[in-house]
C-alpha cells in the first residue's frame, strides 16, 4: 500500500500555517500539502484540489464542516476513488496522521476523527 | 419580515453567507435557487451540511422560485436568497418582478472573465447583463461581507 498523502483545505492561510507547524514539530515535510480557498470560486478550488491531490490515495482535511472547502472536497472525493474527507482539522490529528500513513483512506479518516477529538478538552485549572 | 438579501455567489452556501450575513441579519431560512442543485439530493445534502440546524434551507429551481417568491417575501422570518451565477439572477428577476435588489457577493475567475473587484470577475457579457438588470430597476451592488461598502454597479462593470 502506498503512503497516503494529506491535503489540508482551509480558509485564508490556516492550512499553510498548519503544514508549517507539523514541519516544525516533526521535521516531516513531504506528507502534507496546503490548499487555500482564497479568491476561489467552485471551479478554481476544484482545480487547486486536483493539483494538490494528484494520483493515488489521499486524505483531505477540511477546516469547517460546511462551506466551500468542504463542499469542493466532498465533491472531489465522490468523483475519485481512494480519497477520504474529514472536517474540523486540528494539529493533533495531523501529527497523528503523518506518522500513520500506510493505511487506507477510510482507516486514516477514523484515526483522524479519534485523534482530533481527543485533543479537545478543558485543561486542569 | 422578508427576504433581506438577494445574493449572487458562485460558492452558494458557505461561511460568508451563513455566518457573515446570516448572523447580523438573524436569518432563519436560506433559499438556494439553482436548477442543477434542486434536482440532486446529493448536492442538497452537501449544502445542508454547512448550515446550523436552526436555519431552514429551501432548494428551488428558477421556475419554482419565481412561483414561490411572494410566499417567502411574506414569511415572518428573515431569509436569504442565493443564486450561483448572473444568468440565474437575470432569469429570476425576469420572471419575478418582486426582485428589487441583487448583491454580487462572489463571482470568481474563469476563462474569459476579467477582474472587476477582488471578489468579482466578469465577462463583458456578464457585466452588460448586470447593467441591464440595474437599468430594469433592480438595485445591483457588490459587497462580499456586511462590513464592506456596497459598491454600485456602475463602479465595477
Amino acid at each position: 500500500m502506498s503512503e497516503l498523502r494529506g491535503i489540508i483545505v482551509s480558509h485564508a492561510a490556516v492550512a499553510q500555517a498548519m503544514v508549517a507547524a507539523v514541519r516544525a514539530i516533526t521535521g516531516i515535510d513531504n506528507a502534507l500539502t496546503a490548499v487555500s480557498n482564497e479568491g476561489c470560486g467552485t471551479d478554481q478550488l476544484a482545480e487547486r484540489l486536483r493539483d494538490a491531490v494528484g494520483e493515488g490515495p489521499a486524505m483531505i482535511f477540511v477546516d469547517l464542516p460546511g462551506g466551500s472547502c468542504m463542499t469542493s472536497s466532498t465533491r472531489y472525493a465522490k468523483q475519485h476513488a481512494e480519497i477520504a474527507v474529514v472536517t474540523g482539522v486540528n494539529l493533533a490529528m495531523l501529527l497523528d496522521f503523518v506518522f500513520h500513513r500506510n493505511i487506507s483512506p477510510e482507516e486514516a479518516a477514523r484515526r483522524a476523527v479519534d485523534a482530533g477529538a481527543k485533543a479537545i478538552r478543558v485543561t486542569a485549572a | 419580515m422578508t427576504l433581506a438579501l438577494y445574493r449572487i455567489d458562485d460558492r452558494l452556501i458557505h461561511g460568508q453567507v451563513v455566518v457573515g450575513w446570516g448572523q447580523p441579519l438573524n436569518a432563519s431560512f436560506i433559499v438556494l435557487v439553482d436548477d442543477e442543485v434542486s434536482s440532486s439530493d446529493w448536492e442538497q445534502d452537501l449544502y445542508r451540511m454547512g448550515v446550523p440546524p436552526q436555519i431552514e434551507v429551501i432548494f428551488a429551481s428558477v421556475d419554482q422560485a419565481a412561483a414561490q417568491l411572494s410566499t417567502w417575501e411574506a414569511d415572518e422570518r428573515v431569509g436569504i436568497l442565493l443564486v450561483g451565477d448572473i444568468d440565474t439572477a437575470v432569469a429570476l428577476a425576469q420572471r419575478a418582478p418582486q426582485v428589487r435588489s441583487f448583491n454580487v457577493g462572489g463571482v470568481h475567475h474563469r476563462t474569459g472573465r476579467r477582474e472587476r473587484l477582488r471578489f468579482v470577475y466578469l465577462t463583458d457579457d456578464e457585466a452588460a447583463k448586470l447593467r441591464q438588470l440595474a437599468a430594469g430597476g433592480v438595485e445591483v451592488t457588490a459587497q462580499d461581507v456586511p462590513t464592506a461598502r456596497a459598491i454600485p454597479v456602475g463602479e465595477f462593470t
